[in-house]
């Protein structure tokens, strides 16, 4: 009863949409890309390919893991363009992405796959951490500029740093898995350890503190390169600071859902999101891009920004999330606030 | 006396009982009772159970039911060996250690303490069955099948936990203090919030209806701007005022906003009006005679404020005391904001589910987030029914005197309350009309342009334009509809007490717990109603559901004023009894049906929790969009879309005002007769 009332049901809707757009393939798309970015992706990819389009569900990249793993069982999504590697990589484990080798797949640097042939996603370009150092009010606090992720435990920085909370934001999560894979699992949390005392919040969100640093509401706020050079286009008194240590980094992804009902339109979107059009589109935010030869520095980052990315294992932080969290959790948080 | 005789010789053997034939109206009132019953089924409490089921849900590491075999160099397979059987020779897990949350991994290796990825040696394994799954690297493997790897690829082998039901989830929870830290938290930021806004709202209240003071009308409404905006927007507000840059910062005295302090104050700007219009509702009933007995009697005033306001006044403060209680607690979007470090169980679902993706974890929190809520609605529910009228025919009704000296200093109070709420909307204007507030403060429009900004655009306005005229239009219908058909209805008691129970039960559900079991409930493929799932409908449906108790205790209310005697009269007249609705009961009511469409409304544009996890990009909404532009770090757009919702607001209760005094003209002339 209930199946023939869905049944009935989903072929209304279906009518209903496509009285909408006959002959056009609709795919659903679930992105985290930038908001402002969204029309431009669509539109350079309906310039080749106007027969498809491309319906958009965008959010940040915490909501729309959390609504891909939700609708596990009745998946909506057809394509995931433009989501963090690291998220992949939680529905990979779940089985839930359609292996697919794109046309050119060669091109890319090997660190911009899955190591799987054929490939369950493939890269677009790298997001990176960065340091928002507030130059006016380090001032009239009379600190210095670190240029380590080291420098960031001295005691003169107390009480003036923000960072990203790694158990609701995926770049708070890169910053800790990148420690413990620069230090030392030990020598990582006794650097966390130190740097706790400094922190003045953990935020829910990866671009929230180079906000917070950029508006003065505190002097260093541990972000991400893309939002740190909007934040300093926007007008804020902002260094961006690549520690020398190197940097912990991600990657935005494309897969294929397992079992869309588009597959032809969907390995032509993937086809395309790898196509030297969509690396010089990345390319207009994003300095480095999956292949490596369009990669092309971008205003107010470093010019050797891309040297400075550290060898990440993506499958080792994927499958000791859940065991990093917990551990964090336990040291950091829930407890009274550092002054 | 024969008269007698034959009648005894003729007694009837005693009938069934007399009982009323149902009409056809009977019929149809139940059968609405029932279609709005399911609706409220299907809307609320199925959702719950779902939600209920889904915090036993718990993972662990079954390891009885994967085998491996280990080989030698030469490749001589040893014999194939359970992993609980390792286990139990080994000791190296213990039950609690094999419990986890559905991202939990164990690697195998662990049951090698001389394991090494560089040893020759090879390794099989397999799972007993095909749901006995485990990855390699992250690939899912669910078979049974042994699965031959070298050393190096065995190490990248990690079983998956496996779902059960039980209360593990409950003992993890409470077995972790940065998880139940939060229950102390909540509870103290509700409670020391209550305190402050009763203390506020009392005053004003008092000011308003028992004293001569100027202005009444001016302050009562500057006392509802809040209800106008999100609860979210004073923390915005506060950041400006108290944070590092504040103009107002230095009044802290080195403490931060960041935390307690900034929910507290955020707290008491938004639950005011919810106080206030309690208090003032029970305050503005008082009987001049027992006035009149204390002054004859030479109490003092503070003396006759403490033995015959208060206890007047009584139920009205326990009411308010656990609205706000309940508010605050079940508040997510201030303490998202402007919390800080201090963990409180709303945003721990937030946290659980946005964060970690575990839902299992977040339904724990809800279920605990659900106990102050539902204790403080049916102790609320108690006090309120042993309330008794205080006015009966003889009263006198209050008359305040003036009181030069007493007036001002209750000016002086209404002034101060009334700059509380207007410097914090004052202070959102300004933050959405700066260009880069604390180093350019040139005035810009810029923050408008929030299709440049994340958080969905001026589709996000629009979208929750539409979405809360819907809840308008059919929550009203839907709630009033239940509410006649409940209250006129003859017979049918056990239907109707179950209806009512039913329409009491979203005052107890936090929009947040209602956001997480929609997604449960519809999201589930073999639910029907799945088809709603990321649409308008079910966005208006839980904004509806979110908010029908007030809306039906309110038609209630204006219900019970309408004589019994109309059904009656109407049915010996012939008339069916939706003629009668049409023609007396609507046009009577319609002022009410006005207060509901609006409260409907209001609510549905500022509401956060519950939408929170039920929106898609197609339906983003203009509140939401504040949470996620200043999740952002845009603050000042925030801010913006923030005042979007304020102007919105203000004109839907202007417009209401005024259509309000035409129909009450028109319709109501009999009142005054």
């Amino acid at each position: 009863m209930t199946k023939y009332l869905t049944g009935a049901l989903a072929s209304l809707a279906a009518v209903l949409l496509a009285s909408t757009a006959i002959a056009q393939t609709e795919l659903t798309v679930y992105s985290a890309i930038e908001a402002d970015d969204l029309e431009k992706y669509a539109a350079r990819f309906n310039e080749d390919h106007p027969d498809i389009t491309i319906n958009w569900v965008r959010d940040s990249t915490g909501i729309v893991t959390a609504k891909l793993l939700a609708e596990k069982n009745n998946p909506v999504a057809d394509v995931v363009w433009g989501l963090a590697a690291t998220s992949l990589l939680v529905l990979k484990a779940e089985g839930m992405l359609e292996p697919y080798e794109p046309a050119g797949l060669d091109r890319l640097d090997p660190k911009f796959r899955d190591t799987d042939t054929p490939p369950a996603w493939v890269g677009m370009d790298a997001w990176a951490a960065a340091i928002c150092f507030n130059t006016v009010e380090a001032e009239k606090h009379g600190l210095t500029a670190p240029t380590s992720w080291k420098d960031l435990a001295d005691p003169q920085y107390r009480g003036h740093i923000v960072m990203p909370h790694p158990a609701s934001s995926g770049t708070g999560f890169l910053d800790v898995s990148s420690w413990l894979q620069l230090f030392g699992e030990e020598e990582g949390w006794a650097y966390m350890d130190a740097l706790h005392e400094n922190i003045k919040e953990y935020q829910h969100s990866g671009s929230k503190p180079c906000r917070h640093a950029g508006a003065g509401e505190s002097v260093i706020g541990i972000s991400f390169e893309f939002r740190a050079s909007r934040t300093k286009a926007d007008g804020a008194p902002i260094d961006i600071i690549v520690p020398s240590e190197g940097i912990g980094w991600d990657m935005e992804a494309t897969a294929i859902i397992a079992g869309t009902a588009n597959e032809e339109a969907a390995k032509t979107l993937v086809d395309w999101s790898v196509s030297d059009k969509a690396m010089e589109l990345y390319n207009e935010g994003y300095a480095l891009v999956a292949v490596p030869s369009i990669s092309r520095p971008v205003e107010h980052l470093p010019e050797d920004f891309a040297s400075m990315l550290i060898d990440n294992d993506f499958e080792w932080a994927a499958n000791n999330r859940s065991a990093i969290l917990d551990e964090w959790t336990k040291r950091y948080d829930g407890k009274s606030e550092a002054q | 006396m024969s008269g007698a005789s034959v009648q005894t010789a003729t007694a009837l053997p005693p009938g069934r009982d007399t009982r009323l034939a149902v009409d056809r109206d009977g019929w149809i009132k139940r059968f609405f009772v029932i279609v709005i019953g399911l609706y409220l089924v299907g809307a609320l409490a199925l959702p719950l159970y779902a939600m209920l089921s889904k915090s036993f849900v718990t993972y662990s590491f079954d390891l009885s039911r994967y085998e491996v075999m280990r080989s030698d160099a030469e490749g001589n397979w040893g014999p194939a060996r359970s992993l609980a059987a390792i286990n139990d020779e080994l000791g190296r897990f213990t039950p609690q250690d094999l419990a986890s949350n559905v991202n939990g991994r164990l690697a195998p290796t662990e049951f090698f303490p001389d394991f090494s990825f560089r040893s020759p040696e090879r390794w099989r394994i397999r799972g007993l069955d095909a749901e006995s799954h485990y990855l390699v690297g992250l690939d899912l493997i669910r078979s049974d099948e042994w699965r031959e790897l070298d050393s190096n690829t065995f190490r990248r082998v990690n079983l998956r936990p496996l779902p059960k039901t039980g209360m593990d989830n409950y003992s993890a929870y409470f077995s972790n203090p940065a998880l139940f830290g939060s229950i102390g938290n909540s509870v103290t930021i509700a409670a020391i919030s209550t305190v402050i806004t009763l203390f506020l709202a009392f005053g004003f209240a008092y000011a308003i209806n028992r004293t001569c003071m100027r202005f009444k009308s001016t302050f009562r409404m500057i006392a509802m701007m809040p209800i106008l905006v999100p609860s979210l927007l004073p923390g915005i507000a506060l950041v400006y005022m108290f944070g590092t840059q504040g103009y107002l910062t230095p009044l802290l005295m080195g403490h931060s906003i960041y935390g307690p302090i900034g929910i507290v104050i955020g707290s008491v700007f938004f639950t005011f009006p919810h106080a206030f219009l309690i208090i003032s509702t029970a305050l503005s009933i008082a009987d001049q005679r027992q006035y009149e007995a204390a002054e004859s009697l030479r109490a003092s005033s503070w003396r006759t404020f403490w033995t015959v306001t208060i206890p007047g006044a009584r139920y009205g403060l326990i009411s308010a005391a656990f609205v706000t209680f309940t508010l605050v607690i079940t508040d997510f979007g201030l303490p998202k904001v402007i919390g800080g470090q201090y963990n409180v169980l709303a945003v721990d679902i937030y946290k659980q589910v946005i964060g970690q993706q575990n839902f299992e974890m977040g339904a724990v929190v809800s279920v605990i987030l659900l106990v102050p809520a539902v204790l403080a609605f049916v102790v609320d529910r108690i006090v309120t029914r042993r309330q008794v009228s205080l006015l009966s025919a003889r009263s006198v009704p209050f008359q305040p005197r003036p009181d030069r000296k007493a007036d001002r200093l209750w000016l002086l109070w209404c002034i101060c309350v009334a700059l509380f709420i207007t410097s914090i909307i004052a202070t959102c204007q300004a933050a959405a009309l700066i260009r880069f507030w604390p180093y350019d403060l040139t005035p810009t429009l810029a923050n408008y342009d929030f299709n440049r900004m994340d958080g969905g655009g001026w589709a996000a306005y629009w979208n929750s334009l539409q979405m809360a005229g819907w809840t308008a239009v059919v929550g009203t219908v839907i709630v009033f509809t239940g509410a006649y058909m409940v209250e006129k209805i003859d017979g049918f008691r056990s239907g109707r007490t179950l209806f009512q129970f039913l329409a009491m039960l979203p005052m107890a559900i936090p929009g947040m717990v209602l956001g997480l079991a929609y997604i449960f409930f519809f999201n589930d493929p073999a639910n029907p109603a799945n088809v709603i799932y990321g649409t308008m409908v079910i966005l208006v449906v839980s904004t509806v559901t979110h908010f029908y108790t007030v809306g039906h205790l309110t038609a209630l209310t204006a219900l019970k004023q309408i004589d019994a005697e109309f059904e009656p009269v109407a049915s010996s007249l012939r008339q069916p009894f939706w003629r009668l609705f049409g023609r007396v009961t609507v046009p009577v009511c319609l002022p009410t049906i006005l207060d509901i469409s609006i409260y409907m409304f209001v609510n549905a544009m500022t509401t956060v929790s519950a939408v929170v996890f039920l929106y898609s990009t197609k339906t983003a909404l203009a509140s939401v969009a504040v949470l996620n532009m200043d999740d952002a770090g845009t603050i000042a757009p925030a801010a913006a879309m923030g005042m979007m919702i304020f102007y919105t607001n203000a004109a839907a209760r202007i417009l209401h005002a005024m259509a309000s005094r035409r129909i009450m003209r028109r319709t109501q002339a009999w009142r005054v007769r």
